[in-house]
């Protein structure tokens, strides 16, 4: 199978088997990269604009960290779901959010093998 | 928005100490506002980073805070001086790492240690001063003018 440097919303979430907690009107959003962390202060640290976010931390801080480093969309692992604070931020901010059964390695193995790369995959430009 | 001839624009945000619930709207006001003079987009990221980094301290260790954004045609500046238990050792705290965080604030995604590293790393100067049983104060500035960048 041809490995895929870039894949769309509507892919990721039926490779993960996702349910679409918002967004559903940008599935066609395209990805190139993504990063997975339960910290935000690695995010904010690490990420870059475009990521796709994927994490297991449910609270808003998760939507507000995606905004502040213009993530593409989040991808929240073990079937979490964030509260209605962060939905309502992420529906104002137009930032898809995503809810996959999948455990953090499992889903990052996943989009791996897809092709996809990670954050660090991407020339820096300091 | 618009920006007065001699400070710029000048405004002020008031963070509660333990608002773990509102935490984070500070900065993301400020982007807002960023976003809406038109700042380069680069230099929104940075800033907001550092805002949100530095919002989230003063809500996790501090009683109350006030950051102040300026922004002039040369630079974007924010102050944050909080009222609080301020830091005994500043080159402790700036290392990587360190961290009195409790578990509660480490549930909310912060507390890792690298807050102050990381709004030092992206803004172009940075200064931090702190008197322990008082509070603490940050100087965050961006440079707008392109050659001046770092
Ligand atoms: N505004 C503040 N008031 C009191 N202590 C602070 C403040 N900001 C930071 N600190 C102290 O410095 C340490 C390091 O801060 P930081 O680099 O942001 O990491 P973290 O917040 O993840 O612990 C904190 O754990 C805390 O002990
Ligand atoms: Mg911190």
């Amino acid at each position: 199978m041809p490995k895929k440097t870039k894949m769309t919303l509507k892919e990721i979430k039926e490779l993960l088997q996702a349910e679409v907690i918002t967004g559903e009107d940008c599935l066609d959003r395209e990805i190139r990269f993504a990063g997975g962390s339960d910290l935000m202060s690695d995010v904010l640290a690490f990420g870059k604009p475009g990521i796709l976010l994927l994490t297991g931390l449910s609270n808003s801080q998760s939507v507000r960290t995606a905004n502040i480093i213009d993530a593409k969309a989040i991808v929240y692992v073990r079937g979490k779901k964030p509260d209605k604070m962060g939905i309502e931020l992420a529906r104002g901010k137009g930032i898809p959010l995503l809810s996959t059964k999948f455990m953090m390695y499992t889903t990052c193995g996943l989009l791996f093998s897809q092709g996809l790369p990670g954050v660090n995959g991407l020339p820096h430009k300091e | 928005m618009k920006m007065s001839e001699e400070n710029g624009l000048l405004q002020r945000f008031e963070i509660t100490g333990g608002d773990f619930g509102n935490a984070g709207k500070t900065s993301t006001s400020i982007k807002e506002i960023l976003q809406e003079i038109g700042i380069d987009s680069s230099i929104i990221i940075r800033a907001s980073i550092a805002a949100y980094e530095a919002e989230m301290n003063v809500v996790m260790y501090a009683r109350r805070g006030v950051l102040t954004l300026n922004i002039t045609p040369e630079k974007l500046h924010l102050k944050l001086e909080d009222e609080g238990p301020g830091i005994e050792n500043l080159d402790m705290a700036m290392q990587e790492g360190f961290s009195t965080a409790t578990d509660e604030m480490r549930e909310m995604g912060f507390g890792a240690g690298m807050g102050l590293p990381n709004i030092k790393r992206n803004a172009d100067k940075f200064d931090i001063s702190s008197i322990p049983g008082k509070g603490t104060s940050l100087g965050i500035t961006f440079c707008l003018n392109q050659t001046e960048k770092k």
